[in-house]
């Protein structure tokens, strides 16, 4: 088990908690989609994953290694070419001179983005950027690789597009991936579990298995969103007044 | 685009609310039709290979195609027509004698004084001497500021404890520094470095601190990530992140180093002082020879000028337009 959260419980200064008690265990080259309303702490859990937060209370367990992150906004640096970016993640975690070269170039074939490698950030659309995020984060060579909302700013288009290109870098790479989201459909579109996180405290109420049917079979896969749905709204009903 | 049909996705929301989804969601879900509708939830591309031709598609439909740079002569011929325009009202000025020639010169006199003091070379001395002290204080001031404006902005308690005393020296005059600076190295070049430094190295440094302010933050978060140690993290992320508001620190430490030069060279004259333009002003004034101040004042001025355009113009602008920063701006 590459991922296993015990407990694990964090409040900034003293708020409330933001999670309490998170309970989840993530297998080796499992794609889980963690879902819930905005605030309700998904990214705080993302970042104490990858080690960027600490938790306050409660146990984790995650690869030695660390993990490979992907954030909402492509987050590339803007001084650095398409490919210097992936290089720099190769650069970072040691890699040769000779080799980043080869390597980047690789990765960047493999999200097609062959030819834009020396195009910037600013010059690439939204869509784009993301695959060079997506690049560089496989850059880092990790196990497990965390994704913060990858897709929640592009555009509907784009976004199935990058559903299946993700989907299928997920399967040729093997990797370990948890995927956050607040939508519902774009957790049952790609995960293979989806884990519901409830608002104030965060807390993992409910999970639900994705089956390969559901990728193919519309009418499933639909059914299961409205069943998700409608167990969100029972959540964020709980708060209302 | 080839003519397969791609169940691409239709910009049609899920059918299913909260209030359908008992029963018969579901209901006709083996044909191949209901999939289009539904295409966000499935599997939208036929393969590796479609994929890669929608999304090269795409990417060409989104990208702007790239434009060609031109000349564009207004940027030039609209500073010297203002230049032109200026020149004539001053001559128009002075030809309507209010004053007395000696004390307003015309352009004309001015001219004539700039051929005068060319041919006797003291003009291409006092340029020079200047430029050259200016650059070389200023590129001392860049070495010596760099780090201390790193390591400030990196390190939380050596900020606080030196940055208002920074940003205090940035607001005293480096003219403040003469006295002192002649008391302790007497009429030499030392002296002139000395004003230089106090007037470049703090905006220098203040320029680096707030560029590094200005860094959005998740690009340490990213940084973090990626594995970068402290080192790294400020030499590959922090500085070149903060690289537009360094730069604007440099020409303002440029301007400061210019400045505090000629301040220095107007109140230290004589001793192994050479003759700056500084000097040349004091000249003029010694000889109460309004001309030569002139002279003087526009020299300084075309220096500034001329720095600033063929040094720290382009490189911001390339620096800018590298990051997609210069898009609407009316440079
Ligand atoms: N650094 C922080 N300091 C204080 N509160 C925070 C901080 N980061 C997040 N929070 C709070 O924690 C809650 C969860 O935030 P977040 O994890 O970003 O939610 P989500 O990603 O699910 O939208 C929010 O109420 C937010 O205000
Ligand atoms: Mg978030």
């Amino acid at each position: 088990m590459p991922v296993v959260l015990e407990n694990l419980g964090k409040r900034f200064g003293d708020g409330a908690p933001v999670l309490d008690d998170v309970n989840a265990s993530i297998a080796q080259g499992e794609f889980v989609a963690l879902l819930g309303a905005s605030g309700c702490g998904k990214s705080t859990l993302l970042n104490i994953m990858a080690g960027l937060e600490l938790p306050t209370s409660g146990a984790l367990e995650v690869p030695s290694d660390g993990a490979a992150f992907m954030f909402q906004d492509a987050a590339l640096f803007p001084w650095l070419t398409a490919r210097e970016n992936i290089e720099l993640a190769l650069k970072l975690r040691g890699v040769g001179k000779s080799e980043r070269r080869t390597k980047a170039n690789e990765l960047l074939d493999l999200v097609h983005l062959g030819g834009a490698g020396d195009k910037r950030p600013h010059e690439l659309s939204g869509g784009m950027r993301q695959r060079v995020s997506l690049a560089r984060s496989l850059a880092q060579d990790r196990q497990l690789l965390l994704m913060d909302e990858p897709f929640a700013a592009l555009d509907a288009i784009t976004r199935d597009l990058l559903h299946d290109e993700l989907e299928r870098i997920w399967k040729e790479t093997g990797r370990t991936i948890v995927f956050v989201t607040h939508n519902v459909r774009e957790a049952v579109r790609l995960g293979q579990r989806v884990l519901l996180l409830s608002s104030r405290p965060g807390r993992v109420v409910q999970e639900w298995n994705v089956t390969e049917e559901h990728r193919t079979d519309a009418g499933l896969a639909g059914q299961l969103t409205g069943v998700i749905t409608a167990r969100l709204r029972e959540e964020i009903r709980r708060h209302a007044k | 685009m080839p003519n397969n049909p791609t169940p691409l996705a239709e910009p049609v929301e899920s059918p299913i609310s909260t209030s359908s989804i008992s029963g018969q969601a579901g209901s006709n879900t083996g044909e191949p039709e209901s999939r289009k509708v539904h295409a966000a939830l499935t599997r939208s591309s036929t393969g590796n290979e479609d994929l890669r031709e929608l999304e090269s598609g795409l990417d060409s439909l989104q990208s702007d195609a790239a434009r060609a740079a031109r000349i564009d002569w207004s940027r030039i011929l609209l500073p010297v027509a203002a230049l032109v325009v200026l020149v004539l009202a001053w001559q128009f000025y002075v030809s309507l004698g209010f004053k007395r020639r000696d004390l307003v010169p015309g352009p004309l006199d001015v001219l004539g004084q700039f051929g005068t003091l060319w041919a006797d070379g003291s003009l291409q001395e006092a340029v020079w001497t200047s430029l050259q002290r200016g650059i070389v204080g200023f590129l001392i001031s860049v070495v010596i500021a760099t780090p201390i404006g790193l390591l400030l902005a990196q390190v939380a308690p050596l900020r606080r404890a030196f940055g208002p005393l920074i940003s205090g020296l940035q607001v005293l005059p480096s003219v403040a520094w003469v006295p002192a600076a002649i008391i302790w190295f007497g009429l030499t070049d030392a002296t002139v470095y000395f004003v230089v430094f106090m007037g470049a190295i703090p905006s220098i440094i203040n320029g680096l601190i707030s560029g590094v302010d200005q860094i959005p933050p998740q690009y340490r978060s990213v940084g973090t990530v990626l594995g970068a140690n402290r080192v790294q993290m400020a030499l590959q992320i922090v500085l070149p992140a903060a690289l537009p508001g360094y730069l604007s620190g440099l020409k303002q430490g440029w301007a400061f180093s210019w400045r505090s030069l000629m301040a220095a060279e107007i109140i230290a004259v004589g001793g192994t002082i050479g003759f700056g333009l500084g000097s040349m002003l004091n000249q003029g004034r010694d000889l109460a020879d309004m001309t030569i101040v002139m002279s003087a004042i526009l020299l300084i001025l075309a220096v500034g000028i001329l720095i600033e355009l063929l040094v720290f113009a382009p490189i911001e602008k390339r620096l800018l337009r590298r990051r997609g920063l210069l898009a609407g701006s009316t440079r």
